[in-house]
């Protein structure tokens, strides 16, 4: 069953015909070529496919994309806008070398760009002492908000050190500890 | 994945006539547990209904004081929400002791409710399973039996609801707004699901084209009440066990003058502890009183290989959830 749909991907606008069926995710593979979010478990445990549907982090493996005519799309490679610039959390990930092969790191920072987000707002999470106030990201928080994203490499400790970094710049140099390049 | 059509309902009643007249069809929600299961050749709709873009994306205060949930409020927005955070603590905790953000920003309230057993046996479609195929046997009895019911399981199937949400709504005492074709009627939550008896294949009591239009919680602030989930891991995974209280302490202090248990992971529905709070209510807050109301409801619990280290789990975190919430339990 075919539908046309549209999708605001990385700041361009994009127009296919997709068999219902198609996730968010092959849509974007497959048929447009924006192949930065990864294909890993393809059933919402992973992570490698997260991507920002309409400003919020989502598992792009388990929306269709029939259901998300007109939506707006951002995976890592428009994160940092047009002309090759790197957001912050890119930024932070590669100064704390938070990666070994780099397949989960697409859905690992659009994950850590919706997370901040998200404790921006004030969302409280499993780990909050205190639900309502403003949120204060320790290492305990950081690792609670990013367990929808595995690394098989085992990464953990410098994405949790990169993604500090990013939310918290002013306190990158004092912090500096496992894996910062000299 | 077998094909399918696909329509954005106009309105709830639209989408309830369409349900209700296509056997072959289902509603959408966020699509995190449906999706998955079409992907898995469990589920095969031949036509799904958005619902999830229906103005019941709100939570709001009634005239009566009583908090009205839509149907399609995502997860991460309820566990956030000021109402829920200060006058229903144990609905956020839940919330937010389930799957990961990801997740819970495409989740609904709605279709969190109606999400279906993650058994392995289910889940695979080259297995049998009562649930799936009625009839064709259920492998978890002498199999793979970890995460499986202590309570109220049938000979057909030993399956538990996976939803933390559901847990804390059964011990608020939540009602459950229900679109059906002939109209609106509302269920206590405690009723929406049911136990397997030889019927598992059907998880609630829902008729085919009944949609959850919302969630109603009951009026006041429920402070006093906590969400305790035990699992395998730190984060996002399901509960062995969990447990879910409000309470009510009296203007002295001395005895319990309302209380409220529910338990997840250990049965085919939100289980109310209802032995418990009957032994609970007027009684003293302390652990002797705590251990004994939670051996009665266990009492009736029945392991199968894999998983009698749920018995004394959900007492103990029973116990860990009352002398939690009432301060008190150190004195015999």
């Amino acid at each position: 069953m075919d539908k046309r749909i549209s999708l605001l991907v990385d700041g361009e606008e994009r127009t296919l015909t997709v068999d219902t069926r198609t996730t968010l995710l092959d849509s974007l593979r497959d048929r447009l070529g924006v192949t930065s979010p990864k294909k890993g478990c393809d059933h919402g445990q992973c992570g490698a496919c997260t991507v920002l549907l309409g400003g919020r982090r989502v598992n792009s493996c388990l929306v269709l994309a029939v259901a998300h005519d007109g939506a707006e799309v951002v995976t890592a490679a428009g994160l940092g806008g047009g002309g090759g610039e790197l957001h912050p959390v890119q930024e932070a990930f590669l100064a704390r070398d938070a990666l070994q092969c780099g397949f989960c790191t697409p859905g690992q920072v659009c994950s850590a760009v919706g997370m901040l987000q998200e404790a921006a707002t004030g969302q409280p999470s499993h780990v909050t002492a205190d639900p309502g106030r403003a949120v204060e990201l320790d290492d305990a928080e950081i690792r609670e908000r990013m367990s929808g994203n595995l690394c098989r490499c085992g990464a953990y400790v410098n994405i949790v050190a990169a993604i500090r970094d990013a939310a918290d710049p002013g306190r990158t140099s004092g912090t500096a500890s496992a894996g910062a390049r000299p | 994945m077998r094909p399918f059509d696909y329509q954005q309902a106009p309105d709830a009643t639209a989408a309830v006539a369409t349900v209700a007249r296509r056997p072959g069809a289902m509603f959408l929600g966020g699509g995190t547990n449906l999706v998955d299961l079409m992907k898995l050749g469990v589920a095969t709709p031949e036509l799904l209904v958005d619902v999830s873009r229906l103005p019941l994306d709100t939570v709001a205060e009634l005239p009566d004081g009583r908090v009205r949930i839509g149907a399609a409020v995502p997860n991460s927005d309820l566990a956030a929400h000021p109402l829920i955070l200060q006058r229903y603590p144990v609905l956020s905790q839940a919330l937010l002791s389930g799957a990961s953000g990801q997740l819970r920003n495409l989740a609904t309230t709605g279709g969190n409710l109606l999400q279906r057993t993650r058994c392995p046996y289910f889940q695979d479609a080259s297995l049998p399973c009562n649930k799936r195929e009625p009839g064709s046997g259920c492998p978890a009895r002498g199999g793979y039996s970890r995460n499986h019911a202590i309570l109220g399981a049938s000979d057909s199937c030993v399956a538990v609801h996976p939803s933390d949400m559901a847990v804390a709504l059964a011990a608020l005492d939540a009602t459950v707004v229900i679109l059906g074709p002939g109209g609106e009627r509302t269920l206590p939550l405690t009723e929406l699901h049911r136990l397997p008896g030889a019927e598992p294949e059907r998880d609630t009591v829902l008729a085919h084209g009944e949609l959850v239009t919302a969630v109603d919680l009951p009026p006041g602030s429920h402070r006093r009440s906590a969400y305790r989930k035990v699992r395998d891991r730190a984060s996002f995974a399901f509960a062995l066990v969990s447990v879910a209280a409000v309470v009510e302490l009296a203007d002295d202090g001395g005895t319990i003058a309302g209380v409220r248990i529910a338990l997840g992971g250990v049965a085919h529905k939100p289980w109310r502890a209802e032995r418990a709070e009957e032994l609970l209510r007027g009684a003293q807050p302390t652990e002797t009183n705590f251990g004994r109301a939670a051996a009665a409801e266990l009492d009736a619990a029945v392991a199968l290989a894999g998983n009698a280290f749920k018995i004394p789990l959900a007492a103990n975190a029973m116990v860990a959830v009352l002398r939690d919430l009432t301060g008190r339990g150190g004195n015999g």
